[in-house]
């Protein structure tokens, strides 16, 4: 039994008390001295030319204080895209610009034409209606194999075509690849969407820029997940300020999903407004608007091709993937894609050859960049719709097929054919603990009970893999980021034996201030009610790279197993000295330190007294203080995975599916706290399920949004979803962080998906609408009513 | 939302003297107004609150019926009429959430008709009676296409009449993402007859099911809408189903409507 606070403990997370009282610090409750209001006019049209914008009669009304352009711009720096892919030819993608404010033409619905800031918001409302746009409308690139016509209309007027890049992966195995098919004793194929989703984090966007003319010192505060990478950004590419004159603060966030990672013209715009006017400004996003503006998600038209051997073993995959990068490149949005899709095209399966070709387009749509998984569902999607509509067509199990085809627990370290090395897993044991907490063997009696209620049942499976921690830094540099990926900590010992830990992660809902502090507590000794975590101010935390991508603990909680090591260590030195004993002697046990074989100890206040009151101190070979920052680059890639149980009940007469019990296994390696990790599993779950079941974004041929409010873009309620059996005791740790751990945030959003369309079709296929392969997420009752009929 | 005065009359009188200036709009639970308001689509110089004039309130039965103020919200009526019009109760029981019942009100609802709204498959089958401050209009000549009705300009609904059935039931399939009815059937049997009323379906709003309703009113039970058909021309598509699927929804919904009524 793990003891409370420390290491394994379902520690209950300390930072709900004020998230669940309302008492939570968001960017909109900041609010400064003087503080102006910015609102922006929008683009009501996906693709059009600007002749003209007069703005004498808004800049006239009352309470304006003035109204910006793109010609207000002119001196600044577009967003910058933090990610070059190179495409097949060597050569790299194509990278246009992206204004903060339209320069010349509007390129999506949503697109910032000209901002109004004014004393109060409704004044900027107001005035922002008098200003005078005269845009031609032209035809819009919307449908992305369209957009790639030679006719078609171009997003941007400087490239050739609509392509941002083609990409092949891995080149040099196409030719192998492509005979592998040849030879084929079976080849099966589907094509598939992976339907474009709008984030919707429960908090909007917020920025507050901020400038103190005494000390040229700009402030901005947020709503990101990575605040340190905005300064970069922002400050580097965009503004041209220098990080000592530019401080990023993203207080409590209310949800990111990857949708708050990236650079956004908002930010620039208040950050700049505010130097220019004098003024903090304030800009607070609303819920439609954040639909037209918030980078999307996933939006990939698939075709994937499965080659097996006369004895069903995977002998090839090749696919072939459109991939919507929308109107302008969001700051990763080049590599989800590309080497965080292509990279896990292996799955769990010892598939030899492997070819993913990716073309990039652009369209007059809002961009479209990681969203939580990022990549990884979409390949675990196609790979695990095709696994099962291979079998069908076989004629053989499903999870068999799967099993027979799994990479064996004795392959790890495993190198797969695109790159990537998995160092542990264990699919089978995953895959026995998913069939035994689904109750497979109970299922035909309640398919039974389903179908005297006129319900079809199904059961259907997924196997997941995906690469979390992100990741070496100097591997990603070679593929083509402009970051390096490694994450920070900085441990302040207070004198009396307090300690903050300065994170260069973030937490905007994952509840790191409760799971890093059991981290630290477990490995000195101590309460975690000593320890704080204090994270998303750049003026008080080391430079750090952010939460996504699953990576905060196997990264950021390296980095400060690092730091802590480090304190550990001094600390030790002046247990020592205070102990009038050898340093190799010293254990540290309970936060305690004792002499090894002795009653001798000094507990953990007395050192860190010592520290900062050093009268009896080894001032001569030791600094007096207990603070200690390390930096931790990671060495690979961690390697989640699981298998996940969906069963599901179809009501044949209107086509309303409802997930009647769903079953995650997953591997995450070391457990800090498994609550957080459940809580974690389970949100993915519900957003996965959303994805499946519920979520679309859908434009109209002209470029306008027709899911552009929650009238229309069906979010997943609690009603929606079952009660989740989550079980995470097939763990194999990670082998190359010090923690074991792997990370846990996105696989419920990666996994599910594809199992929830498994079971679908398996409930049509066993009431025999077997002319039913597949259906295009997600399956709403009228998809699902019009594939059992046939249309 | 634009700046706007705004009145709370304590009496019918004084709300329809305030309703009978130029740009002035009545203001029920405000669902639908205040949505429209805060996107700027709806600009009212002056909103009357018709929720401070007590005899527009209220569930009353009586003379084989039950009268319902305009004012009176979804989660009043859920409450207050299950003991005398148990479906109408059911209804107004999943209108929304429970934000939305506390404050919609069925005059709003009745008032603003949505084409997929709920309220007005269940006054169209009942045969209610919608009461305003200068007459009465049978339903079947209250509902005349998407959010359009018999109402005058300035005119209130102050309540509505319901004769209450020998056997009713609501049976509703909800859009996904709002959870208005993507179709919704409200079957009311009475003496003399059975009505069906079809809500969420039609380009044209709320209407009447007539050959159900003979097929029913000879044979009450689902099997007696075996051989029928809604044809799909006139019926809404939209991201969320083609005609053809809310046309096959209205038998579906319709024979549960049915079953449910018992």
């Amino acid at each position: 039994m793990p003891k409370d606070g420390g290491i394994g403990a379902s520690t209950k997370r300390r930072e709900d008390l004020r998230f669940l009282t309302g008492n939570g610090r968001y960017t909109d409750d900041i609010n400064l001295r003087g503080q102006a209001f910015a609102h922006f006019l929008r683009s009501d049209v996906a693709h059009g030319r600007i002749n003209r914008i007069d703005t004498a009669a808004a800049a006239a009304m009352p309470g304006v204080l003035r109204v910006f352009t793109a010609a207000d711009f002119a001196a600044v720096g577009g967003l910058p895209c933090g990610w070059c892919v190179t495409d097949k030819h060597g050569q790299p993608m194509r990278e246009p610009k992206h204004p903060v404010l339209a320069d010349g033409k509007v390129r999506h619905v949503g697109d910032p034409i000209a901002v109004v800031v004014a004393e109060t918001y409704a004044q900027a409302r107001d005035a922002a209606e008098a200003i005078v746009v005269d845009i031609t409308e032209l035809p819009a690139a919307i449908n992305m194999k369209a957009a790639l016509a030679p006719d078609a209309p171009l997003v941007h007027d400087d490239l050739p075509s609509n392509l941002c890049y083609d990409w092949g992966f891995v080149e040099d195995n196409k030719a192998a690849v492509d005979e592998a098919f040849r030879t084929a004793a079976h080849v099966t194929t589907l094509e598939l969407v992976n339907n474009r989703l709008v984030a919707n984090p429960m908090e909007p966007r917020v920025a507050v820029g901020d400038y103190d003319p005494w000390n040229d010192q700009h402030t901005l505060y947020t709503t990101s997940q990575n605040p340190h990478v905005i300064r970069l950004l922002m400050g580097a590419f965009v503004l041209g300020i220098p990080e000592h004159k530019l401080r990023v603060v993203a207080p409590d966030v209310g949800g990111g999903f990857g949708t708050k990672i990236f650079h956004y013209a908002e930010e620039a715009f208040c950050t700049f407004a505010a130097k220019q006017l004098k003024r903090p400004v304030k800009w607070t996003c609303s819920r439609s608007e954040a639909f037209m503006t918030d980078a999307h998600g996933r939006d990939h038209v698939t075709k994937i091709e499965l080659a097996l051997d006369k004895d069903n073993n995977f002998t090839a995959i090749r696919t072939e993937t459109y991939a919507n990068m929308g109107a302008y490149l969001s700051t990763f949005a080049p590599s989800v894609p590309t080497w965080l899709h292509g990279t896990l095209m292996a799955g769990n399966y010892r598939t030899p050859l492997i070819y993913v070709n990716v073309k990039a387009v652009f369209t007059n749509t809002v961009p479209v960049d990681a969203y939580r998984g990022a990549g990884r569902p979409e390949a675990t999607f196609q790979l695990e719709r095709v696994v099962d509509k291979a079998a069908r067509e076989l004629g053989v199990d499903p999870i068999e097929l799967r099993r027979q085809n799994f990479i064996k627990p004795d392959q790890f370290p495993y190198q797969t054919p695109v790159a990537v090395v998995y160092d542990t897993g264990n699919y089978h044991a995953t895959l026995d603990k998913l069939l035994e907490i689904s109750d497979i063997a109970g299922f035909e009696a309640r398919r039974a009970d389903s179908a005297r209620r006129g319900k079809l049942r199904g059961f259907g499976v997924a196997h997941y893999i995906e690469a979390c921690g992100i990741a070496p830094s100097n591997l990603v540099g070679q593929l083509g980021a402009r970051a390096g990926l490694y994450e920070s900590a900085t441990v302040r010992v207070n004198a009396t034996g307090s300690i903050s830990v300065y994170t260069g992660s973030h937490a905007h809902g994952q509840g790191h201030e409760t799971s890093f502090a059991q981290v630290v507590a477990e490995m000195i000794g101590i309460d975690a009610k000593q320890i704080d975590i204090v994270h998303g101010d750049t003026a008080n935390t080391p430079m750090g790279m952010g939460t996504y991508g699953s990576r905060s603990l196997a990264v950021g909680g390296s980095a400060i197993v690092k730091a802590t090591n480090k304190i550990i260590n001094k600390a030790k030195k002046i247990a020592a000295h205070l102990l009038e004993a050898s340093e190799d002697d010293i254990e540290l046990k309970d936060g305690k330190f004792s002499v090894a074989g002795t009653d001798k100890s000094v507990d953990w206040a007395g050192v860190t007294l010592a520290a900062y009151v050093p009268h009896n101190y080894p001032l001569e070979n030791l600094e007096p203080g207990l603070e200690e920052t390390a930096f931790y680059d990671p060495s690979n890639f961690t390697y989640p995975s699981g298998g996940y149980g969906c069963e599901v009940e179809v009501d044949p007469e209107t086509g309303k599916v409802e997930i009647v019990a769903f079953s995650a296994a997953d591997d995450f390696g070391n457990i800090v706290n498994p609550m957080i990790v459940e809580g974690q599993v389970q949100g993915g779950l519900a957003q996965g399920i959303g994805q499946a079941l519920l979520e679309s974004c859908v434009y109209d041929d002209n470029g306008q949004l027709l899911s552009g409010s929650y009238m229309d873009y069906a979010m997943p309620r609690a009603d929606d979803l079952p009660m989740f059996k989550v079980d995470h005791s097939c763990n194999t740790p990670c082998t190359h962080n010090p923690l074991g751990v792997k990370g846990c945030g996105e696989a419920g959003a990666i996994g599910s998906p594809p199992a929830v369309v498994n079971a679908v079709i398996d409930a049509l296929h066993r009431a025999g609408h077997t002319h039913v392969t597949h259906i295009d997420m997600p399956l709403t009752p009228a998809r699902v009513w019009a594939a059992i009929n046939g249309n | 939302m634009y700046a706007f005065d705004f009145v709370k009359p304590g009496t019918l009188a004084e709300a329809s003297e305030a309703l009978s200036h130029d740009g002035a709009l009545p203001l029920a639970g405000g669902q639908t107004l205040i949505a429209a308001m805060k996107q700027r689509l709806n600009a009212p110089e002056k909103l009357v609150s018709l929720t401070g004039i007590p005899e527009l309130k209220g569930v009353c039965a009586g003379d084989g019926g039950v009268t319902i103020g305009a004012a009176t919200t979804h989660a009043a009526v859920a409450a207050q009429a299950a003991a005398y019009y148990p479906a109408l109760a059911a209804l107004a029981g999943q209108i929304g959430d429970p934000a939305v019942r506390n404050r919609g009100t069925i005059g709003g609802s009745l008032a603003n008709n949505d084409p997929a709204a709920c309220y007005p498959s269940a006054v169209l089958a009942s045969g209610a009676t919608i009461v305003t401050n200068t007459r009465e209009i049978a339903a079947d000549d209250f509902f005349q296409g998407m959010f359009t009705t018999a109402l005058h300009d300035g005119e209130i609904i102050t309540s509505v009449k319901f004769p209450v059935p020998q056997k009713a039931a609501y049976a509703k399939f909800q859009q996904p993402a709002s959870r208005f009815a993507l179709t919704g059937v409200f079957v009311a049997k009475f003496a003399d007859g059975v009505r069906v009323a079809v809500t969420g379906a039609s380009e044209s709003g709320v209407f009447r099911w007539t050959e159900a309703e003979a097929a029913l009113t000879a044979n009450f039970s689902a099997a007696a809408l075996d051989g029928l058909s809604v044809p799909a021309d006139g019926m809404i598509g939209d991201l969320h189903g083609t005609p053809e699927y809310r046309a096959h929804l209205v038998k579906v919904m319709t024979k549960r409507a049915v079953v449910a009524a018992g």
